[in-house]
């Protein structure tokens, strides 16, 4: 590990230090000699020198596609990269749904929906339809969660009563419409809804989403975790999976 | 040929009397499917009762005219005796000159509707028949000028039809993406829908520019699409055809918009939107008859969504619930008119190359479905799962699922992207994407004619072996039931038979939308709709003659 992170590195094609790389884009022009050396001048700019034009090809009358090989004299060095790690390990679904049997020995309860008059269920949807989303199913394809979802325009006091009847491990609520901040005082609204009627140490999870959530917003919030855009279900599972999990050993 | 009088059998030489056994088990599954379905209508069946009837249009909010006047009538009278006879009989008692100014009285509270008897009955029937027909008429007209089209600027040069996705959720931005793709080569066009249309319980109207990783399926959008592709099909010199999908709460509405604005293929299975979005079976199975019969008066092909099953199982272990729904698929598509050529039946490459002989299994499932349906233009859909963002693995298995098609003569092809997973496909992903198929055809196109799977071999076997498991499949399914006496189709998909969901027909999404019929119950658009132009819809061919 501090022998890799420690080093100064280049690219590497076949020769220690070469610094070589392969680059494909597409520029809106007609395939010419020009094209080609448009193609090999953003190359040059994107810091490869020399820059190989290997491939040009048209596409259609008014694009051309390239390949370019090129070496760049960046330097590498691993030590200074930064990372926000995860604080949760992501696990398949069978995982997911060993590790509720295991714990839990009852399936793991989700309500969800959205809240005040968003009618955008995109996001919900997306995380709780088997359907899915960028190749994941929704957590109603996991055998060992069961998936109540309310659909739109839900208001906080059905959400919580809903969640006390179902009793709801965790509770999902996406956001999309964020005029006037709506996302933000629904979310606040919502999260002192279930402070209310719950006790501290029995409350379902909160967890919000939608694409203009902030993720260190939770605190703020009221929630116990906030997803921004390109979340995927299974995320959202080996999430509530880690807190559950964690939850039952304190 | 002599396939007319001895069943085929096909590269697998399957067993003609075990292929028998299988359509006949699907029927005997479907059957109290479409008994159940005669007997209900639903709010989507009454409200594209009213679309071929001509009314079209929204209020100030958006909401289409259809559903206001079918509310209104619905708050008064109920659902269960149909929208024609309570609305024609409002319009014959002079309530309103026509259904939109007679939807405009109906919302403002002015007009109450009544279910007429006698004469009254028999005069509000007629003229809704009248009215009704006016629209199946409109989708004949469509059909006719669809071949007059294709007679005239040409076909698709050859098989497989190339199908290209276009999904930007403007459809202004749509319109000139779907140019370029068919100038690039696409055969099909397909516009993918916003996330979530399928959830709603109404058609948005007009051109819509803002979806969600799609653009809404309106008639208007529909037309503006339509009258692109056919200025570049003319542009050409080939028909360039124009999909769309007739699923969700709205697919009878969405099958007539279709109809009328000459769309030329619809994604419609039948059980997509009961295991997928969780839409009530009951609903789903009204829905889509209405749906499959005005596909069939109007030309379109349907494509069925067997892929579906292999995104969320393993490509090994379900391929059999492929052949089942294809089976079922087939069964309601008949029932309702649709003919052979129509049945666009999906299918997917969808197993993990990581499992030894992973293309042999591919080939044998596809070849399958090929010998199992002859004459149906399978789908043929690319890999999903096993597309990782590793896109040059990526390409050489969309290589592979090429070779697959061209090896068992899909009838259409879903264009695989070496970017799947990653992006929205670019402009060099599709051309690359294109380069890949006609490679593949142009160097393996007619290597069917010299490829013969060895009688005992492992692909004739493993096809063996998958119907075998979808003959079983069936058997559970024809045997099932449940406390509430419901068809054993119904009791199975409530069990959780299909992709792990369980879907019982008391619950779901628009369930509230579905009613019995009463003995007053009347439609003209069903009737209408099986006879064409007195000459009768290729009726169902009788299983003795396959």
């Amino acid at each position: 590990m501090t022998e890799t992170t420690n080093r100064i590195i280049r690219p590497y094609g076949d020769t220690t230090g070469d610094g070589m790389v392969q680059l494909s884009f597409t520029l809106p022009m007609p395939h010419s000699k020009v094209a080609e050396g448009a193609a090999a001048q953003l190359a040059n700019k994107m810091g490869m020198d020399p820059a190989l034009v290997v491939h040009a090809k048209a596409m259609g009358p008014d694009f051309t596609f390239f390949v370019v090989y090129g070496r760049v004299n960046h330097l590498v060095d691993p030590s200074q990269v930064q990372v926000v790690e995860r604080d949760y390990p992501l696990l398949t679904p069978k995982e997911v749904n060993a590790t509720v049997k295991e714990s839990l020995r009852r399936r793991l309860v989700v309500v969800g929906g959205c809240i005040g008059t968003d009618a955008h269920t995109v996001g919900i949807d997306a995380i709780l339809n088997i359907k899915g989303f960028a190749g994941e199913k929704g957590l109603e394809y996991y055998r060992e969660i069961k998936v109540v979802n309310l659909g739109a325009q839900v208001s906080v006091p059905t959400l919580v009563d809903r969640a006390r009847a179902e009793n709801a491990d965790a509770v999902l609520v996406s956001q999309v419409v964020t005029q006037r901040d709506a996302h933000i005082l629904n979310t606040r609204e919502m999260s002192a809804a279930f402070r209310e009627s719950y006790p501290a140490d029995r409350r379902p999870l909160l967890v919000v989403g939608g694409p203009r959530f902030d993720e260190t917003m939770a605190g703020e919030l009221g929630v116990d975790r906030v997803f921004a855009r390109g979340t995927t279900p299974g995320e959202v599972a080996s999430y509530l999976v880690h807190r559950i999990t964690q939850r039952k050993a304190s | 040929m002599a396939a007319r009088t001895e069943p085929r059998t096909g590269k697998l030489e399957l067993d003609p009397a075990v292929v028998r056994k299988a359509r006949s088990l699907a029927e005997r599954a479907g059957r109290p499917i479409v008994d159940l379905a005669r007997a209900h209508t639903t709010v989507a069946v009454e409200r594209a009762t009213l679309r071929l009837a001509g009314l079209e249009g929204a209020d100030a909010d958006g909401t289409p005219w259809v559903n206001r006047l079918l509310d209104c009538v619905r708050a008064d009278v109920g659902l269960e005796h149909g929208v024609a006879l309570p609305a024609w009989d409002a319009l014959l008692r002079g309530e309103a000159a026509d259904l939109a100014e007679l939807a405009q009285k109906a919302s403002a509270g002015s007009v109450r509707f009544r279910i007429p008897e006698g004469a009254d009955a028999a005069a509000a029937a007629e003229a809704a028949r009248a009215r009704v027909a006016t629209g199946v008429r409109r989708i004949d007209e469509r059909r006719v000028e669809r071949e007059r089209f294709v007679a005239d600027v040409g076909d698709a040069p050859s098989k497989p039809w190339i199908y290209l996705i276009v999904a930007t959720g403007d459809i202004y931005e749509d319109i000139p993406q779907a140019q370029a793709a068919a100038r690039a080569g696409a055969d099909v066009i397909a516009v993918i829908r916003s996330t979530g249309q399928s959830l709603l319980d109404y058609v948005p109207e007009g051109a819509t520019r803002e979806g969600f990783a799609g653009t809404y399926a309106t008639q208007e959008n529909f037309r503006l699409m339509r009258a692109a592709l056919d200025e570049t099909s003319r542009e050409l010199g080939r028909y360039v055809r124009l999909t769309n999908y007739a699923s969700g709460l709205c697919m009878p509405e969405i099958a007539a918009l279709a109809g009328l604005e000459r769309l030329d293929m619809m994604l419609n299975d039948s059980m997509y939107g009961i295991l997928f979005r969780d839409i009530n079976p009951i609903r789903t199975f009204v829905d889509q008859r209405l749906s499959r019969q005005i596909h069939a008066r109007a030309g379109i092909i349907i494509n069925t969504g067997e892929d579906n099953y292999l995104t969320t199982a393993d490509g090994i272990e379900a391929a059999h619930t492929v052949t089942t729904s294809q089976l079922l698929n087939e069964y309601f598509a008949k029932e309702a008119g649709l003919a052979d050529w129509q049945l666009g039946l999906g299918h997917a490459f969808e197993i993990d190359p990581n499992v030894a002989d992973s293309f042999r299994l591919e080939l044998a499932h596809a070849m399958l479905a090929r010998d199992l349906f002859p004459d149906a233009p399978l789908k043929w859909m690319p890999p999903t799962r096993h597309m990782t963002g590793d896109v040059f693995q990526g390409f050489l298995l969309d290589g592979f699922f090429n070779l697959v098609g061209a090896l068992t003569g899909q009838g259409i092809l879903l264009v695989g992207m070496m970017t799947e997973a990653v992006v929205t496909p670019w402009l060099s992903d599709r051309d690359l994407a294109l380069q890949n198929v006609r490679y593949v055809m142009n160097a393996a196109g007619n290597l069917h004619e010299d490829f013969h799977p060895a009688p005992d071999g492992f692909i004739a076997e493993r096809a063996r072996v998958v119907l075998g498991e979808a003959i079983d499949l069936l058997e559970e399914i024809v045997h099932d039931s449940d406390a509430a006496g419901d068809p054993p189709l119904l009791a199975a998909i409530a069990d959780g038979t299909f992709g792990l969901m369980k879907r019982p027909a008391d619950a779901g999404r628009g369930l509230d939308g579905v009613a019995a019929k009463s003995e007053a119950y009347y439609n003209p658009a069903s009737d209408l709709l099986a006879f064409r132009d007195g000459a009768g819809v290729p009726a169902q061919e009788p299983e003795e003659e396959r």
